[in-house]
Formats: C-alpha cells, structure tokens, sequence
C-alpha cells in the first residue's frame, strides 16, 4: 500500500480538472495580462481621532471587530442562561430561586440570542466585514459610512434586547418563536414590556442589517480586484455571500411579522388573534389568524438556519484546504451547493409547522423539499472528506475544530432526515430530540468552525498564534462535552421526554432522565467553562504570544499578502493586488513550494502543473 | 441604452454577454455605479417587505370570519351629493405617477447638466408627493371621522381597517422618506454640490449627478408598490 501510495500521489492531485498545459515551460509575452481596472480608486475616509479611529470608525476590520466583540459579548450571556436552564433540569433544588417563569424567559431569551444576535451577527457582521474585502480584494467596504452606522444599530438594537432584563415583568418567556397569541396575553411571562422590546429590538437588528449586508453584496459584485473573477474567490467569501442574499429576502418577513405583533399588542389590532375566552369572558380580539404569523416567521426562520450554516460551510472549507496543503476538491461543485442550498432553503419553511395543522398536501411537499435539501449539503461533506483524504494534514488546532465540525455536521444532518419526515417528526416534535437536533446542526457544528476560524484568522488580527497547548485543551473538553451533552437528548427524545419543561412532575419516564439530566448539566457547566480557555488564551497571547510572521500558514488567498501584517486601513499600501488563479493552489505538482498564492503571475509557474481557473 | 465602453473588455449581447458578465473579474455589472446596484439590491429586499404585507393582507382578508366591507361604497367620496367611488384615490395615483415622470426628467437633465431645470423637477416631484401624503391624510381623517380604526370597523371586518392603515401607512412611510431626500437633493443640486463634487455631510463621498438618479430609483419603486396597493385595496 505504502508503495503504491507515493507514485499515485501527484495524478490525485492535479486530476480533479483542466490544468494548463505548463510543461512546454515557454513564457509568451502576454500571458500574464489582466485587464486594466475598471473603476477608480475608492477614495476612503481616515480616521483623525481616537474617536473616529476607533469607535465610530469606518474600516471595515474594526466593524469587524467590534461586530464579532459585541456578539461574543451577547453570547456569554446567552451561555450563562443555559447554565441557569441546566442547573434547573439537572439540580433543581439547587434552582430554588428559578420559578417557571423565569425559566420561560431564559429559554426564549438563549433562543434568540444565540441564533440571531450571536451566530448571525458574529458570521456575517463579524468575519463578513473582516474578510470580504481582503478576500476579494478592497481597500474597503464599498459604502464605509453606512456599514458603520450598521454597527451601531446592532450595538443599539442588543441594548434594547437587554434593556427588557430590567422591565417590569421581564423579558419574554414566549419561546424564541415568539408565536401570538400566547406571546402577548397576560399569563406569558414578559407579555408587556417585554415582548415589546424584543419585537423592536429584531426590528433594529433587522434595519441595521440591511445596510451592512448591502455592503457585503455589492462589495462582492461591484469592487474585486483585477483578475478576481467569482470563480476565484475563496469559498468563505461565497458562503457569506450567499448567506447575505438570504438574509436579505428572509429578514423582511420576521420584520412585517413582527410589526403586526407590535401593533396587535399596543393598538389592539387583530392581525393573528383569534376570538378567545378569557376567565369565562371573550377577548376584545377576534377574527385573526395565528397560523399567518408561523408562516411568516419561518419564511425567515428556516433560512436563518442557512445564513448561519453558509458562512460556517465557506469557512470550513477554506480551513481545510489551508490545513491539508491540498485543494478543496470540486471547488465548482460547493459553490453550486451553496447556491443550490441557499435557494432551496426558501421552500421548506413548513417542516417547522407539521404539527400546527396544515393539509396534508402541504407536510408531503415540505417533507420532500426538505429531503432534496440533504442532495447539496451530502455533496459538501464528501467534498469535505475528498479534500482531506491523502493531503497532507496539519493536525494542528484549526484542523482539530473542522474535524469536530465534518463529524458533528454529520450527526445533526442525519437526525434532520429524522425530522423532516411528516410521520416520523410527529411523536418527536416538542422533545429533546429537536433540541438535540438544531443544537448539533446549527449551535455546536457552525460554533466549532467559529472555533477554528478564530485559531486560524487570530495572527492575522493580532500578529500573534494562540497558544496550541491551551487550544488543544479549549478543543477537547468543547467537543467531548459538546456530544455528552447532546448525545443523551437524543435518547431522551425517544422516551418522549417534552422540551421547554420547567420540571418532570411525576412523569412515568422521570426515572431514567433524572440520572441522564444530572449528567447533561454537569457537561453543560463545564464545557461553558471551557470557553473560558479560550478568553484567557486571547489575553494571553495578546500580551505575551508568539509573533507570527507573514503568512504563517502558508495560504494562497488574499488576507494574508497585504503589506502590512495586521493590514492597517486600505488594506493594500500604494497598489491593489492582481489576482491570477484561485486560492487552493496547493501541492501543485512542479512547484517550488507546495502553495502558489493568488497574486503570482503565470509566468513564473510555467513548469507546474496548475489547475486553470 | 448603449453598453458603456471598458478598456480591454468585449460586451457581447444577450444570455452570452450576461454570463460572460457574470463571469469576468472586478464587476458584476458592467459599468453601474455601486450606489445604483445597493439600491437595486435594497429594493429587491423591501419588495420582499411588501409582499409579505400583501400576502398577509389577502390571508387576514381571506380568513375572516365577518364580511370584507364593499371598496367601492367605503372609499367613495359624495360630489355634489353623487356618491363617486375611488375618486380621491384617482387623483392622488394621477399625482403620483405625474411625479414619476418629473423624476425622470430630472434625471435626464442632472446628466446634461442642466442644474437649474433638474432642481425645479425635483421640487416639482418632492411636491407631487407631498401632494399624495396630504391627501392620503384627508382620506384617512375620512375613515377615522367615519369610525374605522386599526382595532375597530362599523362597515364589516374590523381587519379591514388594521391591515388599510397598517399598509398605507408603511407605503406613505416611504414616500414621506423619499419626499425629505428630494428636497435634500433639490438643495444640494440649487448649490451647486453635484457639479463641484462637494463631499456630503456626513457620508463624506463626493457629490455626482448619479445620486439623484439612484433616488428616482427608489422614487419609481415606491410609485410602483403603489400601483399593487391600488389594485389590492381599492380594485378587489
């Protein structure tokens, strides 16, 4: 096998598609033209004071940054509420100053925090603004002011989010999802301010939004470099793109649905409330219909799944390829998945309503769009797995966290396919089974590359590596943690043990889940914990790291051939860079060095074997 | 429209040039303005904002329980004691479309330099839709003194006046919005800022005719959501 291994290996590498014909080694003239630039120069605006330097700052890195701090930020807290439903679960007579409605509100308040002010905002505010115009090649954003003002509306819009801590009543306990009309009639926790502050909140994250996923949009269309075709750009950039457009459709209906909460609540509209007994007395509502509001939540709910898992797919893939010295097999292929998932993904909404009583017809046409879904997203994970196999892997810490996230990616899709089915869905639909589906799928798998991504891009912000000890620490007791958490809540689903209990009465199943909930709680507190490994990791290398050089994980794309390492405002000195081939030029048969970074001109490869892009 | 002309590059025509477009390097769209394709995308998104209005507003209307009131008896205005159905709303999708066409020409003369005649146009559409708002106020004033309210309608389904206030009011939003940027707009072509490429106040980027056709975009773009509006409230 070992034999036959090392005479194989160069036709696996540079099989997958056409490669210029470099052999002949003669250099034409023209061969490395590219066409002159098409527009002028951006003229940007430079920061004088400390103040526009860097709080209301327009560099779109520091947006970045601040994007990414501020969601961390809301993620903690998100972090620390799932503690507290933990500690309910597993202990509690330890929880004796939690009552249910508390719990409620710390359910809805996670929810919504981690899949729209953490995922959301970190993937596509934090490394959208990082990256994209270093990947593609700007000096910036396209429309720096508004991208700050897109900040600073998030920044606004988490304030109010917590500002409803301290309203009377609380927060909302209604569920993330915030369906009518329980979440504005008395009895719900947090049904007064609450509700209230959490609609207007989404309202300003969705606004605020809007003009920060404009920028990534046209500065993806409009403002690449010369020779960076869409075809070249690294698959991070793509995932985060196409999230963006699916942000952009979808964002709208959790806005109108929204709005017509808002005013159901304040003026006493009737746009989702039907005609109710309250107390033995009917309700001034009437006429409703609380169905529409499903629809139009998970016409944005299930495509933020996607928004969340695109960019981590892009992400991965990049990392990847970096990290196993090898191309991302079928380059071609996962942009087309990434397209072809983003699209689909506005035609399963109704998976999430089988149970809320539609026709039949309805659940038959969802359950198939959403298995035709798994045709993409099976493609990516064999692509993942392609690129992997003969490279030569770094097992260093990045590759650790995408390793987790391939695995972990996997466990959740397939319990997905569980879901999806109409007949299978219906007796686990409201047990653990779902919350240990999403929670692999979309909470651990796309965290972990936001893990990896971190250890990958943190030289590039800061000049210096985490520390790969304290990383291997950070990785492991997250990823075993991770599963003896959510592992045992697959097994709970089936003993129909229901989710967004506050306890288990005296239920016939109590038994068993007393022990696994104990357990649960116990890997939940210390793989919380664990992240704080991390946060010391980031102080400590801050202070006392070791300095990277440039490029220091030898990567083709163009983030990391800026002049200055960290780049400064501009991002490229006195010259844009010129692009010449795609960023997964790695182990190329015939060259120098096993990476051939995108800006080296094809005459000075013309005896390797590269892939023509 | 003629295809701009790009130093080393080939437009073809058709599909082929679409893909060859979509396919090159450094832009998308070959020779638009970045500001003209953000506000293209952010149209896109805010007619996903209507639709979901819309859409909802033929469910609500679909699904209740009590009957729809008759359009032509709720929105008639009484002349001379003749009652005149969808009269008001005539005149003001006449004043209106009228001031898309004024949005027109000021682009066309913006372009042609013509500073003086693109700004009275701008003022002559900033009017027309000021026009629209004022008497999209008389005729909520008529409901409302007529006892229509979001919550309540003497005439039949009390989501009638919801979702008519609730959708108006969104769309009169948008024109308020446009109707402030015009006279914005109108100031700054008077003083001079597009034909000097004076910076803006706050956004810094130098001042270009370009603008004003990016705001008859969205100026174009609000008339034609009005046309829906028109068509599901008053018509069905």
């Amino acid at each position: 096998m070992s034999d036959e291994y090392d005479s194989n290996k160069t036709i696996y590498q540079a099989q997958s598609s056409e490669t210029i014909s470099g052999s002949s080694g003669t250099v034409s003239p023209d061969m490395d033209h590219v066409r002159p630039a098409e527009v002028s120069e951006q003229d940007l605006y430079h920061g004088h004071s400390f103040i526009s330097k860097w709080v209301f700052c327009q560099d779109a890195k520091v947006i970045g940054v601040q994007y990414f701090l501020l969601a961390t930020f809301t993620g903690i807290i998100g972090l620390i509420l799932s503690w507290l439903m933990r500690l309910q679960l597993g202990y509690p007579e330890l929880a004796s100053f939690m009552t249910a409605e508390h719990y409620y509100q710390f359910v809805t308040m996670h929810g919504m925090i981690m899949v729209v002010y953490f995922l959301t905002a970190l993937f596509l505010g934090g490394f959208g603004n990082f990256l994209i115009p270093l990947m593609v090649g700007a000096r910036d954003m396209v429309f720096p002011y508004l991208n700050m003002i897109s900040f600073w509306m998030f920044f606004i819009a988490v304030m109010v989010l917590m500002a409803s801590f301290f309203v009377p009543g609380g927060p909302t306990g209604a569920g993330w999802t915030l369906y009518p009309p329980q979440a504005i009639l008395e009895g719900t926790p947090g049904s007064g301010m609450g509700i209230i502050l959490m609609l207007v909140s989404l309202v300003l994250f969705v606004a605020g939004f809007t003009m920060g996923g404009l920028n990534y949009l046209i500065t993806v269309l409009q403002a690449r470099t010369r020779g960076m075709t869409l075809m070249r750009m690294p698959l991070t950039v793509w995932g985060i793109f196409t999230a963006t457009i699916l942000a952009m459709l979808a964002f709208p209906a959790l806005l109108v649905g929204g709005l017509m909460v808002v005013l159901d609540k304040l003026l006493g509209t009737s746009f989702f409330m039907p005609t109710m007994l309250k107390a033995g007395e009917i309700l001034e509502y009437g006429g409703g219909s609380p169905i529409l509001f499903q629809h139009l939540f998970w016409f944005f709910g299930h495509p933020e799944v996607y928004i969340v898992a695109l960019p981590a797919f892009g992400i991965v893939s990049d990392l990847i390829s970096v990290h196993s010295r090898k191309n991302i097999f079928g380059y071609r292929m996962m942009v087309w998945a990434i397209v072809g998932i983003g699209g689909l993904s506005f035609f399963v909404w109704a998976h999430h309503m089988y149970v809320s009583g539609m026709n039949p017809w309805f659940g038959f046409f969802f359950a198939s769009t959403t298995l035709i879904i798994a045709v993409p997203t099976a493609m990516k994970v064999y692509n993942w797995i392609l690129t992997l196999w003969r490279g030569n892997i770094r097992m260093n810490v990045v590759m650790l966290w995408c390793l987790g996230f391939i695995l972990t990616f996997v466990n959740g899709g397939i319990t997905g396919l569980f879901l999806g089915n109409v007949t299978v869905d219906v007796p686990l639909s409201d047990t653990y089974f779902v919350i240990a589906h999403f929670h692999m799928v979309m909470g651990i798998a796309p965290l972990m590359v936001i893990m990896g991504a971190v250890y990958h891009w943190f030289p590039l912000v800061a000049g210096r590596f985490l520390d790969e000890k304290l990383g291997k620490w950070h990785f492991w007791i997250t990823f075993l943690g991770a599963y003896s958490i959510y592992f045992p809540m697959h097994y709970l689903g089936f003993i129909g043990v229901p989710r967004r209990y506050f306890e288990m009465y005296d239920s016939p199943y109590i038994t068993s889940a007393t022990g696994m909930n104990e357990f649960i709680s116990m890997a939940a507190f210390l793989v919380g914990a664990a992240q704080l490994i991390l946060i010391y990791n980031i102080i400590k290398t801050l202070k006392i790291g070791k300095r990277a050089p440039k490029n220091p994980w030898k990567a083709n794309s163009l983030e990391w051939h800026t002049p200055t390492v960290p780049p400064e405002h501009g991002n490229w000195g006195d010259r844009l860079p010129v692009v010449h081939r795609w960023p997964y030029d790695f182990s190329v048969p015939g060259a120098k060095e096993d990476f051939i970074p995108q800006t080296t001109p094809p005459s000075e490869v013309v005896h390797t074997e590269v892939e023509k892009t | 429209m003629s295809d701009p002309k790009i130093e080393g590059y080939e437009f073809k025509s058709g599909f082929k040039g679409m893909a060859a477009d979509a396919g090159s390097d450094q832009t998308m769209f070959k020779g638009v303005h970045w500001g003209k394709a953000m506000m293209w995308i952010f149209l896109l998104s805010d007619t996903f904002i209507f639709s979901c209005f819309l859409i909802s507003y033929m469910k609500g209307r679909g699904s209740t329980p009590i009957d729809w009131p008759n359009p032509s008896k709720v929105f008639a205005l009484e002349v001379g004691g003749v009652s005149v159905p969808l009269l008001l709303i005539a005149i003001m999708t006449f004043v209106l479309i009228t001031s898309s066409g004024t949005m027109a020409l000021a682009v066309k003369f913006g372009y042609e330099r013509k500073r003086k005649l693109c700004g009275w146009l701008l003022l002559a559409t900033a009017l027309g839709g000021l026009t629209f708002v004022g008497m999209q106020a008389f005729e909520w004033s008529k409901l409302i003194h007529e006892g229509v309210r979001p919550w309540t309608n003497p005439f039949g389904a009390e989501q009638f006046g919801s979702f008519f206030f609730m959708i108006t009011g969104f769309h009169g939003t948008h024109v308020s919005i446009g109707v402030i940027f015009l006279s914005i707009y109108a100031y700054k072509t008077f003083a001079g800022h597009y034909d000097t490429g004076k910076r803006g106040w706050f956004t810094s980027i130098k001042g270009d005719y370009v603008e004003i056709e990016i705001l008859g975009l969205y100026w174009h773009f609000v008339d034609l959501v009005w046309v829906f509006i028109f068509a599901f409230f008053y018509l069905w």
